[in-house]
């Protein structure tokens, strides 16, 4: 059998929501920012098949790529960085205990 | 079923599992790990499609920079070797079931898809890639890449800003 979009595309879904069920099941952050990571993946995996299989004239989603990997880098330095300031004012980085914004 | 098919099933399979492992782990350390492998598991995916230089940014960011940012900061807030708590039976439960759920949903509408191309990418051109990304011409990318750099700007000092421990006397 010849791998064609649907294969690419069942991998993705089954990331994307492997990812989702590890962001609703965890409570700690960074496991939490990893699940989120996963889900990121797995639509770069879709915007890479869809550029491949039906749109090989242009590069639109190769592009998009780029700049998801981009933002995603971005925002896991910037969630790291409030992690740390969190725990350091909770001394944990569970969700549930971190119940106040007010510091 | 040729070579190809078999590689790409491997690479799938060890993406997956790899990906499992890493959100249910019950050591935060093992699932990092495991959340890297499976990083490495998608760039094999992009070599596969054949975009190398995808797989190269993909390995050189996630795999080089965030999966190691990440396991510095399990190392800043965690106390080596202790175990995470285990999540609570309902919890798992719903979170399984509304998981499932939502891929039998978006799966039934992909699988019934048909999907229609004659336009194939053969092979990426790195060349091409650098050429639209400074272009301001017509289908250019030269605006969302400079969004991109003052976002990446504006990161890096509010990084700054929020782990900044300020002496007493200063504030």
């Amino acid at each position: 059998m010849e791998i064609g979009l649907h294969q690419l595309l069942f991998l993705s879904t089954a990331l994307f929501f492997i990812g989702v069920y590890g962001f609703l099941t965890r409570r700690n952050m960074i496991t939490m920012l990893m699940a989120i990571e996963l889900m990121l993946n797995a639509l770069n995996i879709n915007f890479v098949a869809f550029n491949k299989y039906l749109w090989g004239g242009k590069l639109d989603g190769i592009f998009f790529t780029i700049f998801v990997i981009a933002i995603a880098a971005a925002e896991a330095a910037v969630a790291i960085a409030i992690i740390i300031n969190i725990y350091r004012n909770y001394s944990s980085i569970d969700v549930e205990d971190a119940d106040n914004l007010n510091l | 079923m040729t070579i190809s098919t078999l590689i790409f099933y491997f690479i799938s399979a060890f993406t997956l599992v790899m990906a499992f492992l890493a959100v249910t782990s019950r050591q935060i350390f093992r699932s990092a790990i495991y959340l890297l492998f499976s990083m490495m598991g998608v760039a094999a995916l992009y070599f596969w499609l054949q975009m190398e230089f995808i797989a190269a940014v993909q390995i050189v960011v996630y795999v080089g920079g965030i999966v190691v940012l990440i396991i510095f900061s399990i190392f800043l807030t965690h106390k080596v070797g202790s175990d995470l708590p285990e999540p609570t039976y309902t919890r798992t439960l719903f979170a399984g079931l509304a998981t499932l759920l939502a891929f039998a949903l978006v799966w039934s509408v992909v699988k019934r898809n048909e999907f229609f191309s004659d336009q194939f990418l053969n092979e990426l051109n790195v060349k091409q890639i650098g050429a639209d990304m400074l272009n301001y011409q017509e289908g250019g990318f030269i605006l969302p890449f400079e969004v991109v750099s003052i976002l990446l700007l504006a990161a890096m000092i509010g990084c700054i800003v929020i782990a900044l421990k300020l002496k007493p006397e200063k504030i």
